[in-house]
C-alpha cells in the first residue's frame, strides 16, 4: 500500500500568489507566538521520541511522520521572526525564509498524517505540547490558502449554512424523522430550556439510532432540553480546516442558540472534536467565558449516575473493548466517565494495551476521515489499532465518538474486520432501569 | 600571557559573560511573549493545576510504561551520558577545585571521587556519546530532524571530553597546552550555550511545568 507524499490541494478562497501565501502563514503563526508556544519550540532537543508515540510513524516507519517535523516551517518562522536572537538570524540569514513549496509539501504532514490526537505530547521528555503546535501550524496553512480543499470548502459552507455540505432535506426535518422512526420525542426549538443539545451530522446520516438514544436518555432523566433548528450540527469544520474565523462563526451558532434558550449546560454529543472546539477553544475564540457549562454526553450521564438520577441495568457478560476518543479523553479530560458508565452496567471490559490517556487514535480524527487521498495512509495507521482491539479478545466494541465510529466503520469494510463499532450512549439508553 | 593564562583568564571571563547574559536574554525573550488568557471553565483549580505541573516536572523524567518499549534504549543512552557528564563536572577533584577558584569560595566538605574512577566514567561517557552520535546519524528519524545545532554541540562536547581525558592520561603533548585546549573547549561550550539546544538545561523546567499545568487544568492526560 503506497503512502507516498500526496500532492497538495489549494483552497479556492484565501491568498493565491506564492508571496501572499507565505505572508499569510507568517502573519497567522505570529498571532500564536506566546510564551508557551515559544517554550515549546525552543526546548526541543531533537531526541525523536515523539515519533515513537505516533501511529503514523509506527505504522510506516517513515521519518517524515515524526511529529515535531510536522511543524518544521513554523519552528523556522519562529526562530527567524520572534525568537530571542531573531535579528541576528535575519541579519546573517541563518534561518532562511520559508517558501511556498515547503508549505505545500507540509500540507500532507500537518493534515493527512496528523489526527491532532496528542499522544506524541505525552512522550516528550521536555514536556512539549507537540499536537498543539501542529494545530497552530494548520491555522497558518489555512491563512496561506493551503488547507486541504475538502476541509476548507466544508468549513466555509458550514459557517454560512450551519452544516458542511448540501443536504436533501433540512436537518430539523431529519431530526424529527429520527424521533418518529425510533419512537422518541425529540424537542426542537423550545423557547426556554436548561440544557441545549446538538447532534453529530455523521450520526444523523449513518447512525440515527445513536441520536435517538441520546434523546431517549435525556427524556428518561426528565431533562428540560432542546435542539435548535439553526444549530443542530455538532461538528466544527473550521476547527479541522484550521480557520480561526470559521471555527468561531460555527461555534457562535451553537453559543447563540444556547444563550437564546437560557441554557445552563450544553451537552455535546458523542463527537470528539466538537467537544474540544466548544469545551476548550470556543471561549478563547469569542473572547469571553461561555455563560453555560459544556459537558460531553458521557460526562453528563456519569454526573447523573453519581447523583443517583440515572440507574442502569446489568448487561450480558460479553467481552467488550472500549476505544477512548483522543479529543474527549486524553486531550479533553473526560477521563473516567465512560468507565463509570460501563462499570454501572457491569460491562465485561477488556482493556487494550494502550488505553485511556495513552490510547492510540482511531486514525480518522482531525479531519483525516474527510480526506480521500489520505485513505491508504490512514488504513495503515488503523491496522495497528485494530490489532490492539483484537488482542483483547473482545467481541463487543464500544466508543463514545461518532467520528471514531466512522473511521472504524470504514476500516471494518476495508479490512473485512469482524467487529462493529457501537455507541456507548446507545448501550446506556438500552439499559436504563425503568 | 600564555595560552593557558588567556584561556582561564580573559577568555573564560568573556565566555561567562556571554553565557550568563545570553541565557538570561533567551529565557526573558521567551517569557516576554506573554502567557495567553484562557477563558474556558477549568476542570481543576489553580492549585491542582500547579500540582499537575510539578508532577509532570518529575514524571516526564521517565517514559510512561506505554512508551518505554520503544524509547528505552535512546532514553538509557541519553541518561547515561548526562549522568556521566554531571558526575565528572561535579565530583572530579580538579573540577571541584576549578569551581571553588572561579567562584572564590572554599568547600572542604565537597565530596570528590578518586581520579581513576573519574577517568573510567569519562571513558564510559565518551562511549555513550559515541552511541548517541551513531544513533543520530544512523536512525532515520534522528537523522531527519537533526540540524547544525545538534552536531556542533556534539563537536564541542567531544572536544571537551577528549582534551580532559588527554590531560589526565598525559597524552598528546605538553600538559599546559592540552589543559589550555580543555579550558578553551569549556569556554566554547559556555559561549555556544545560549544560542544552542544546550538551553534545554534551563527550558526543561518551565516547559514541563507549564505544559503539565495546562494539561492538569483541563483534566487531560499528563
Ligand atoms: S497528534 Fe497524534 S497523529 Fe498528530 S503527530 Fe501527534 S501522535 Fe501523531
Ligand atoms: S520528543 Fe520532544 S524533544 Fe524529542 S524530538 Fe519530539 S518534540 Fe523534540
Amino acid at each position: 500500500m503506497s503512502t507516498a507524499t500526496q500532492s497538495f490541494t489549494r483552497q479556492d478562497a484565501g491568498p493565491q500568489s506564492a508571496d501572499e501565501r507565505v505572508e499569510g502563514a507568517m502573519r497567522s503563526f505570529a498571532k500564536e507566538f506566546g510564551a508557551l508556544v515559544g517554550m515549546n519550540i525552543e526546548s526541543c532537543i531533537h531526541c525523536g521520541m515523539c515519533a515513537e508515540a505516533c501511529h503514523f510513524y509506527i505504522a510506516t516507519e517513515d521519518a517524515k511522520y515524526t511529529p515535531i517535523l510536522k511543524v518544521e516551517p513554523f519552528k523556522k518562522i519562529f526562530r527567524r521572526e520572534s525568537g530571542a536572537f531573531a535579528p541576528f538570524f535575519k541579519l546573517f540569514n541563518l534561518k532562511s525564509k520559508i517558501t511556498v513549496e515547503e508549505l505545500e509539501e507540509w500540507q500532507e504532514l500537518m493534515f493527512d498524517s496528523c489526527n491532532q490526537c496528542g499522544r506524541c505530547s505525552l512522550v516528550c521528555p521536555m514536556g512539549i505540547e507537540v499536537a498543539d503546535l501542529i494545530e497552530i501550524g494548520r491555522r497558518g496553512m489555512y491563512d496561506a490558502g493551503l488547507a486541504p480543499k475538502e476541509l476548507a470548502d466544508r468549513a466555509r459552507y458550514q459557517a454560512e449554512h450551519g452544516h458542511p455540505e448540501e443536504v436533501d432535506k433540512p436537518y430539523a426535518e431529519l431530526l424529527s424523522e429520527i424521533g418518529n422512526a425510533h419512537d422518541v420525542e425529540i424537542p426542537l426549538d423550545k423557547a426556554k430550556a436548561d440544557v441545549f443539545v446538538c447532534a453529530p451530522r455523521s450520526d444523523m446520516i449513518s447512525n440515527p439510532s445513536a441520536v435517538a438514544a441520546m434523546a431517549k436518555v435525556l427524556n428518561k432523566l426528565k431533562v428540560n432540553y432542546t435542539f435548535a433548528s439553526n444549530a443542530i450540527v455538532a461538528e466544527n469544520y473550521g476547527h479541522y480546516a484550521g480557520s480561526r474565523e470559521l471555527q468561531k462563526t460555527i461555534s457562535l451558532r451553537i453559543i447563540d442558540a444556547a444563550k437564546k434558550v437560557g441554557a445552563k449546560t450544553v451537552v455535546v454529543p458523542e463527537c470528539g472534536h466538537a467537544y474540544t472546539a466548544l469545551r476548550w477553544q470556543a471561549a478563547d475564540l469569542v473572547g469571553e467565558a461561555l455563560p453555560f457549562k459544556v459537558r460531553h454526553v458521557t460526562e453528563f450521564l456519569a454526573e447523573q449516575l453519581a447523583d443517583g438520577k440515572l440507574k442502569l441495568n446489568q448487561v450480558d457478560d460479553e467481552a467488550t473493548a472500549f476505544h477512548d476518543p483522543c479529543k474527549i479523553v486524553r486531550k479533553g479530560g473526560v477521563m473516567d466517565a465512560p468507565r463509570e458508565l460501563m462499570k454501572a452496567m457491569g460491562v465485561n471490559l477488556k482493556e487494550m494495551a494502550n488505553h485511556q490517556g495513552y490510547s492510540f487514535c482511531c486514525g480518522g480524527g482531525g479531519g483525516v476521515n474527510d480526506l480521500e487521498r489520505a485513505k491508504p495512509l490512514r488504513y495503515k495507521a488503523q491496522e495497528l489499532k485494530l490489532h490492539e482491539i483484537d488482542a483483547t479478545g473482545a467481541r463487543r466494541f464500544l466508543t463514545s465518538c461518532s467520528d471514531c465510529r466512522v473511521a472504524f466503520e470504514d476500516a471494518r469494510e476495508f479490512f473485512n474486520w469482524d467487529k462493529q463499532p457501537e455507541s456507548l450512549v446507545e448501550l446506556v439508553a438500552a439499559n436504563i432501569k425503568e | 600571557m600564555s595560552i593557558l593564562e588567556f584561556s582561564r583568564g580573559p577568555m573564560l571571563h568573556f565566555a561567562l559573560i556571554v553565557f550568563v547574559f545570553g541565557v538570561l536574554w533567551r529565557l526573558t525573550a521567551t517569557f516576554l511573549l506573554g502567557f495567553r488568557q484562557h477563558r474556558s471553565e477549568p476542570r481543576a483549580s489553580k492549585g491542582q493545576a500547579a500540582a499537575g505541573g510539578f508532577s509532570v516536572l518529575g514524571m516526564r523524567s521517565w517514559p510512561h510504561k506505554e512508551f518505554i518499549g520503544r524509547t528505552a534504549f535512546g532514553e538509557a543512552v541519553g541518561y547515561g551520558y548526562h549522568i556521566g557528564l554531571f558526575t565528572i563536572v561535579l565530583l572530579g577533584a580538579p573540577h571541584v577545585l576549578f569551581w571553588q577558584n572561579l567562584f572564590g569560595f572554599s568547600a572542604p566538605w565537597w565530596p570528590t571521587l578518586p581520579g581513576g574512577l573519574i577517568t573510567f566514567i569519562s571513558i564510559l561517557t565518551v562511549m555513550l556519546m559515541l552511541i548517541a552520535t551513531i544513533r543520530r546519524v544512523g536512525h532515520p528519524v534522528l537523522r531527519r530532524i537533526s540540524n547544525f545545532d545538534d552536531y556542533f554541540t556534539l563537536v564541542i562536547l567531544y572536544a571537551l571530553m577528549l582534551t580532559g581525558l588527554m590531560a589526565v592520561l598525559g597524552l598528546g603533548g605538553r600538559y599546559e597546552y592540552i589543559l589550555a585546549a580543555h579550558i578553551i573547549s569549556f569556554n566554547a561550550l559556555l559561549i555556544w550555550f545560549p544560542f544552542s539546544k544546550l538551553m534545554h538545561a534551563f527550558y526543561i523546567f518551565p516547559s514541563r511545568f507549564f505544559n503539565g499545568y495546562m494539561h492538569a487544568k483541563k483534566g487531560a492526560a499528563k
